[in-house]
């Protein structure tokens, strides 16, 4: 089996608001990201497929149709968009980076169009992120990509 | 909702949820084994086994799994995990001499592979969520990772 990752970037959005919770509880549970205006991300996505090399073509998959899928699944529906107002999967639940991947995860699994989805990891901040995978499944996606989207300046080799 | 560790969506009967977090801490180290010659410190460790120690800029990340819960969307709340790794790791190991200043590496030679079993220790008792591993960079080139003693089943 091969694992073949292919990264996107998008920006978006969003407030953590629960309208179950007293205005209070939401400042408490919620912090800075409960700000009644929102607040943005760059966000990085990274899509793992795991498969055997075709072997006629020798690819697991044909990345062009990849980069399609994403295209049309996840950029057109989330980049530069208000992820709580637009995205209407969304609805009812707190925009988080865990119901993010989630949902990026049912949006793309069924529509793979080789091999099947491994992983996603979706980086809202080059320190937090959050992933899914098939419980059984090991995490691994085709690389750790953080240090190289977001390179400490200060590392000295 | 399933088991802990797991949540039903869509077409999936289950998937894992995890959240990644990474901290940053330096700290200072000299690799020297009690067990080995001054000599073959040197030869073994080379640079590494300069005496007066070096130091890193490190990176922590932490992978913690567990259920979604709906009133959040979260695994667990941020600032807890912020809090709980910073007393647990971060007030000991930042801006320190791991071979002078933090117990666990008085009779252990402070190799990132070693930094990781220690790390791990410290965090698998996180309450709100299940630590499934952790992965330390020292440099941006060298990284480490450790899952417990699970780590080569999760590694396959």
């Amino acid at each position: 089996m091969v694992l073949l990752t292919r990264k996107i970037e998008f920006s978006a959005s969003h407030r953590y608001d629960n309208p179950n919770l007293s205005p209070e509880e939401n400042r408490r549970v919620f912090g800075k990201c409960n700000n009644p205006h929102g607040h943005g991300h760059n966000y990085t996505l990274e899509v793992t497929v795991a498969g055997e090399p075709n072997p006629v073509t020798g690819m697991v998959l044909d990345l062009k149709d990849l980069k399609d899928l994403l295209e049309r699944e996840i950029m057109q529906r989330m980049d530069h968009r208000n992820l709580n107002v637009e995205v209407p999967e969304l609805a009812g639940k707190i925009p988080t980076c865990e119901n993010l991947a989630l949902l990026i995860w049912n949006l793309l699994e069924p529509k793979i169009p080789a091999g099947t989805l491994h992983r996603v990891r979706l980086y809202e901040s080059p320190d937090l992120f959050a992933d899914c995978y098939r419980p059984g499944a090991s995490n691994r996606g085709g690389s750790n990509f953080a240090s190289t989207y977001f390179p400490d300046p200060k590392a000295e080799n | 909702m399933g088991p802990a560790d797991t949540v039903n969506y869509g077409r999936q009967t289950k998937l894992k949820v995890a959240l990644g977090r990474r901290y940053h801490f330096a700290a200072s180290h000299r690799l020297h084994s009690t067990r080995l010659s001054e000599a073959q410190n040197r030869e073994l460790y080379g640079k590494c086994n300069n005496p007066y120690g070096h130091g890193h800029n490190y990176v922590l990340e932490v992978l913690v799994s567990g259920a979604v819960d709906p009133a959040t969307g979260m695994i667990a709340n941020l600032a807890e995990l912020d809090a709980f790794v910073q007393r647990q790791v971060l007030d000991d190991y930042d801006h320190k001499s791991f071979n002078e200043d933090v117990a666990s590496f008085r009779d252990v030679v402070p190799t990132t592979e070693n930094l990781c079993i220690d790390i791990f220790q410290r965090l698998k008792t996180f309450p709100q969520a299940t630590l499934e591993a952790i992965r330390v960079e020292e440099t941006s080139n060298n990284s480490f990772e450790y899952a417990g003693e699970h780590t080569e089943e999760a590694a396959q």
